[in-house]
């Protein structure tokens, strides 16, 4: 029986790498296009998209310590899917460079004859000024791919070794990384998406980021592994049982979202003070007010309800609809939080339609970073100890 | 416990969680219906094994959570939108997102005692606690590290000595019968159970009795009763000038109260027109105003003839042509002012009653200067009405 099933490596088709690459280039000529012709709104793009993969790829990282400190064995067949995703976060260093460039278009705090006629500002200014900016960023940086070579590396020598010591090792690393991303994380969510409106402020911020990161990774996961192991590329002897924690775990943090995101709204809507209330008033003003509407349903109310019953987490078809759903709707939400910020002269639908410019690169950027890990690697790490009682895993 | 002579089925106990599942295979394939499994403790892949469906527990969740959402959403609109409104920090009486956690609190609340109660009655056949199971040697060591599985003789493919023959070519550890039990009668009013209904009677007649007369009166289950509080009538030791009821700020305004802009002046600089449309229940309330307030003085048809006698100073006719000239404003304005020796009605009178007793001054004018056509106009009407 074990002899034949065991896991023999497949190498994935070269039509993902052309998909992946068609939609990298093509989404970085339209994000050029876009560039000239309203470079404001390029550049929150450029943001949008950036935030999108750092909730993505470092909730990845999240996951694959998850597994590590929690001794899941469900999820061991699937690691290796959490982290190829994630192996996209030393290229996070590039993709900032330009961002570090345009903060004077990006943050209003940046400008010195604004803060100087500001008191809130200058309040603000030991922690809201760009010398300690640059260096807490490099800082989440230098902390996220510190741990992603550590973590990784310790899996995958353990493909060659099979040594269960490198499993015990990580257990520690993940300890010492899951309070290091949730810092990281918060402040990361505010320095580069609260601070857009450096007037305002909400505690819960950072946890509403992380709700919504969590929820991104998760479902960027589902997607990527329904898809493998539909084609045959994962063990053949993993079963729909282990879609049912992906879908579980996929309902669980869509709620934990929802409850974040409206313990946010109801304090704020409570206390009705002025300093707080601008912020949504200006997501409740024009065409906002039905994106507004629109989060809502498609964030909450549409996942939650096709996820809710047992036979849906474990539907491979449903699993596949939901989880393409859910990063669209992680998009808008990012888009929600961000956009509302940018203050371009120029609108109109044809401008609209260039936002699509980055994301797309985005989505791009992520499959050929896949691609290129599950030449060198195997999708199943063979050496783990763990693997055979998680492909036993039944509910 | 005593057994009757009944079968109830046959048991096989396992030693492994393995064994098992392979038992409740191989027991599902040979198409037996009416059989269990009990372990010690929930063994996974079972479902599979015994290719149960998914529990429809779900759907008396699902309903119930549905129901106290709708529930609680529809008793704080009704409560807090329709019969009491309150205005509780500035918000809206339909509040919606203060409603939010009390509605997820009923849901989840609703939806889990639902699913408990649910699963004793529906799956549990709860008030029937006799499952012939009970107090067996099998159920005795499926609860301690052993695993079982029960066909019953209910099944239509029961035959004793085929299920003997099934379980022996399974690594079983033994192979039981098990037997329903014994009938057992229990009658209600057993003497013992009657002196145990009168001892908790007394208890807890007593413990009331206690509670409310004595224990209340003791400290501190009667700080209640001293409160530092300002009691009506008396004087205040907090604030120096020793009021207890304060006076509003000045320059304060009662809600839905609208200052009168021409207060104090001789009359209003503006013609003001009556707001109030004139139908019969603005007459009503005018004529009901009019003779509580205005009659004393200006008499019952405003002719003047004080009630008063010759006590007070009479007031000049409301049909005078002067009077009767006057813009509506006018009227209205000396009943907020006063004029002469009339002071002002305005703390008596709201601002709708006012314009209501203008209304009803305005018809006794007419009435007592109509000519001779419109009272045969008025009687031919009211002839018409009667019949």
């Amino acid at each position: 029986m074990q002899s034949n099933n065991s896991y023999t490596k497949k190498d994935l088709p070269l039509d993902l790498r052309n998909l992946g690459f068609t939609l990298l280039v093509g989404g970085i000529i339209l994000g050029v296009i876009a560039f000239f012709l309203d470079e404001t709104r390029a550049i929150f793009n450029y943001l949008l998209s950036f935030v999108f993969i750092v909730s993505i790829v470092v909730g990845c990282l999240f996951l694959v310590a998850l597994e590590y400190v929690a001794g899941a064995d469900w999820s061991t067949p699937i690691r290796r899917v959490s982290e190829f995703i994630s192996s996209f976060i030393p290229l996070l260093v590039i993709l900032v460079i330009p961002l570090l460039f345009s903060m004077h278009d990006l943050f209003h705090w940046t400008h010195e004859e604004a803060v100087e006629g500001d008191k809130i500002l200058q309040g603000k200014s030991p922690y809201l000024n760009i010398e300690f900016f640059i260096i807490r960023t490099v800082l989440f940086f230098v902390i996220w791919n510190l741990f992603y070579f550590i973590i990784i590396r310790n899996s995958r020598k353990q493909d060659k070794t099979g040594d269960q010591s490198l499993t015990k090792k990580n257990i520690i690393y993940s300890a010492i990384f899951i309070p290091l991303f949730t810092i990281t994380i918060t402040f990361f969510s505010i320095d580069w998406m609260m601070s857009l409106e450096p007037h305002w402020f909400s505690t819960i911020f950072g946890v509403y980021f992380f709700a919504g990161s969590v929820v991104g990774a998760l479902a960027a996961v589902t997607l990527a592994t329904v898809l493998l192991k539909e084609k045959g590329y994962l063990h053949p002897k993993m079963v729909d049982d282990h879609y049912y924690s992906l879908g579980a775990l996929l309902f669980a943090f869509i709620n934990f979202w929802g409850y974040i995101a409206f313990s946010q709204y109801l304090l704020i809507w409570y206390a009705n003070l002025p300093e707080e209330t601008f912020w949504f008033l200006a997501r409740w003003e024009g065409g906002w007010i039905f994106m507004s509407i629109f989060l809502i349903i498609i964030h909450f109310v549409v996942p939650y309800s096709l996820l809710l019953s047992q036979p849906a987490k474990m539907d491979p078809k449903r699993l596949k609809f939901v989880s393409i759903w859910i990063l669209f709707a992680h998009l808008i939400d990012l888009y929600w939080l961000i956009m509302p910020q940018m203050h371009s002269e120029k609108s109109g639908y044809f401008y609209t339609i260039l936002e699509f410019a980055f994301p797309i690169a985005a989505i791009g950027g992520l499959i050929l970073v896949f691609f290129f890990n599950s030449k060198k690697q195997n999708l199943v790490p063979v050496g783990d100890p763990k693997l055979d009682r998680g492909l036993n895993f039944r509910l | 416990m005593n057994r009757s002579d009944k079968k109830y089925g046959v048991a096989a106990l396992f030693n492994s969680p393995d064994d098992i599942i392979k038992a409740a295979k191989k027991v599902t394939e040979e198409g037996y219906t009416k059989y269990d499994v009990h372990t010690p403790y929930p063994v996974h892949g079972m479902d599979k094994a015994m290719r149960l469906k998914p529990s429809k527990l779900g759907f008396i969740t699902l309903t119930f959570g549905l129901a106290g959402a709708a529930v609680a959403l529809l008793f704080m609109f009704w409560a807090m939108s329709i019969y009491y409104p309150m205005i509780i920090g500035g918000k809206p009486f339909f509040a919606l997102p203060a409603f939010i956690p009390v509605t997820f609190e009923v849901t989840v609340l609703l939806a889990t005692l639902s699913t408990v109660i649910g699963m004793i009655t529906f799956f549990f056949k709860y008030p029937d606690q006799k499952h012939p199971l009970h107090d067996t040697d099998y159920m005795k060591k499926v609860s301690v590290d052993k695993f079982g599985i029960c066909i019953e003789v209910d099944d239509p493919l029961f035959n004793e000595e085929k299920v003997k023959e099934l379980f022996k070519g399974l690594p079983f550890e033994s192979i039981q019968t098990i037997f329903h039990p014994a009938e057992e009668k229990h009658t209600v009013l057993e003497p013992k159970f009657l002196g145990f209904l009168a001892a908790v009677a007394i208890v807890v007649s007593f413990g009331t009795y206690v509670a409310l007369n004595k224990i209340l009166y003791t400290v501190p289950f009667d700080w209640m009763m001293e409160q530092p509080r300002v009691d009506a009538q008396s004087k205040s030791e907090f604030f120096t000038d020793g009021f207890g009821m304060r006076t509003s700020v000045e320059g304060t305004i009662a809600r839905g109260f609208i200052p009168y802009e021409f207060k104090g002046m001789n009359e209003p600089t503006v013609p003001l027109s009556n707001p109030l449309k004139p139908t019969k229940e603005v007459f009503e309330l005018g004529k009901k105003k009019y003779l509580s307030f205005c009659s004393p003085c200006h008499g019952n048809y405003g002719d003047g003839d004080s009630r008063l006698g010759e006590n007070f100073p009479k007031p000049p006719s409301l049909h005078s042509a002067k009077a009767r000239e006057w813009q509506d404003g006018n009227l209205y304005h000396i009943i907020v002012n006063g004029q002469n020796v009339m002071p002002s009605y305005e703390t008596q009178l709201t601002r709708d009653e006012r314009w209501a007793i203008v209304h009803h001054i305005r018809a006794l004018q007419k009435a007592k200067n109509a000519s001779e056509q419109e009272i045969q106009l008025v009687k031919k009407e009211s002839l018409e009405n009667a019949k």
